[in-house]
């Protein structure tokens, strides 16, 4: 496992000056912050902070929305990912995206792991199978479906779905993996399975989270980008911003002031 | 209770028209009659020729519309943006799809029997039913389509699917049932029309099977309305017999229909 861990020096994704509008409103502004490679970066603020809008721009999902025009710039391995010619699905291969439910694509849970695999051109039998292993495993799912493959994904429980989820982003072996308050409908116990998955990942994957509670950004978050309004307000070491946040508006975030 | 009376009012006539024709046309089938060709003016004989006649018609209706309308519908639910041009699509298929079909036999006659020389036709009669067909097929479809939850199409983005294999793997599949259902829907409206075909391939008296694309057929509705009102002293069995005949093939469709829309219903998993 050590040959995957990849050594890269510098920010993995580099977010620099990004204003994002949708219909004419403003939903980001002026955002730049460095994500560190093999760490869980979180991105915390309440509802319409631009959190889960910025996630999306880094695999460029909301080029699927109309009306919306980005300003400055994204880079992935210092690369602009909006720059002509990219291509959008190579990256998104790359940049890989949980969302806030459980979204089991229809057919059994193999054919949901090997969805991407196939779509990238990946027709070996055997290679297939090895991503299912791998990635269900990667994901702590594949003792409790091994027996399974072939039911219908939608048969499992919430929380092993979501896991599903999980394991079919990490079938493509992402660079960065995305996750869009990926427990928000799931149970503490389900919760706790994922947030084990994500410290595991942690060393092979650079992780962005948009955690479900306060309480889960401080369990997993290495640091810690608060948002408000489109803002980016305060981005530290996870430690120090939940324990000593400089900004009067993260303190009263955290504390539950308002949110 | 003036509810289920007025239900009665509905479904009353129905049965009775159903079972009318059942009892009085029971008695004229026969194998003979089934696939045999009308003899003695029509007073005698079989319909074996308007049967074929009309389930060529509906085959080619269906080669024609298919692709065109499901294509269509494609287009107007994955890739169209909302603006003029669109607008201007969607308001041609509402109104289509409120033109009398005679305007549609009218305008098969003009187009395709004239213009373009394929004469009074198979060809020209499917595709002038075609024609007729396409917005019920483009309209259940890109339902079909779009009750598709967006999310699908957004996981198969985010796993480096580009739009067209979203919807070709993921989408399409999903909305197949609705699709079907749609395009049954609009054959069987195909097979009972009279109109659109009177100008543009149905023959009056043809006792023999079509030879090509390019050869008149005789179609059971057509083949009915001759029959009933063009044909002094016709027996009456004949003329019910007939009109089982195009019953049960209309009802057969449409009962294919029902069964692959409640099947599919249960196997959903969304």
């Amino acid at each position: 496992m050590v040959s995957q861990v990849r050594i890269t020096d510098g920010p993995k994704v580099q977010i620099q000056q990004v204003g994002y509008t949708y219909d004419a409103k403003s939903v980001l502004r002026d955002v730049t912050l460095d994500v560190p490679p093999n760490s869980v970066t979180v991105f915390l603020g309440p509802a319409g902070s631009g959190k889960s809008t910025l996630l999306r721009l880094i695999n460029r999902l909301n080029d699927l929305v109309d009306g919306t025009q980005l300003t400055g710039r994204i880079l992935l391995d210092g690369e602009d990912i909006y720059a002509p010619g990219v291509d959008i699905a190579s990256l998104r291969r790359r940049v890989g995206m949980v969302f806030a439910l459980p979204l089991p694509l229809p057919g059994t849970v193999r054919e949901n792991i090997t969805y991407g695999p196939r779509l990238a051109g990946e027709r070996s039998h055997a290679v297939l199978e090895g991503t299912v292993e791998r990635s269900l495993g990667q994901a702590a799912l594949w003792d409790e479906v091994k027996d399974r493959l072939d039911a219908p994904a939608t048969s499992l429980s919430g929380g092993q779905q979501q896991r599903l989820c999980i394991a079919r982003s990490l079938a493509l072996e992402p660079e960065v993996l995305l996750l869009d308050e990926p427990t928000s409908g799931l149970d503490p116990i389900s919760t706790a399975k994922v947030e084990e998955s994500l410290f595991v990942l942690k060393s092979q994957y650079t992780i962005v989270i948009v955690p479900h509670s306060i309480q889960q950004a401080a369990r997993v978050a290495d640091q810690a980008a608060f948002f408000l309004m489109g803002e980016l307000i305060e981005y530290r070491p996870g430690d120090q911003l939940f324990t000593a946040p400089r900004d009067r508006r993260t303190e009263d975030y955290i504390t539950g002031r308002f949110g | 209770m003036l509810l289920s009376i007025a239900a009665l009012v509905v479904v009353v006539p129905i049965l009775v028209v159903i079972a009318t024709i059942v009892v009085r046309g029971l008695a004229a089938i026969s194998w003979e009659f089934l696939f045999g060709m009308p003899r003695d003016g029509m007073k005698a004989g079989g319909i074996f020729p308007a049967i074929v006649g009309t389930i060529l018609l509906v085959l080619g209706t269906a080669v024609a519309a298919i692709p065109i309308g499901v294509g269509g519908a494609i287009y107007l639910s994955e890739y169209a943006r909302d603006n003029a041009f669109t607008r201007s699509i969607r308001l041609a298929i509402v109104n289509l799809a409120g033109i009398p079909s005679v305007v549609y036999g009218l305008f098969g006659l003009g187009m395709f029997v004239l213009f373009l020389r394929f004469g009074t036709s198979i060809l020209a009669g499917a595709l002038t039913l075609a024609i007729m067909t396409l917005p019920i097929v483009i309209s259940t479809s890109e339902e079909a389509l779009l009750s598709v939850p967006t999310e699908f199409r957004t996981v198969s983005a985010s796993l480096g699917g580009t739009r067209w294999q979203g919807i070709s793997r993921i989408v399409l599949p999903q909305a197949l049932p609705g699709i079907i259902t749609g395009v049954i829907l609009g054959l069987l409206r195909a097979a009972g029309e009279t109109a659109p075909i009177l100008f543009t391939v149905a023959a009056f008296y043809l006792p023999r099977l079509p030879r090509s694309v390019f050869d008149q057929t005789m179609a059971l509705p057509y083949h009915l309305y001759v029959i009933s009102t063009q044909v002094p002293g016709m027996p009456l069995s004949i003329q019910y017999g007939t009109a089982l005949v195009l019953l049960v093939l209309v009802l057969s469709l449409n009962l294919t229909a029902t069964l692959i829309r409640s099947y599919y219903r249960r196997r959903r998993q969304w």
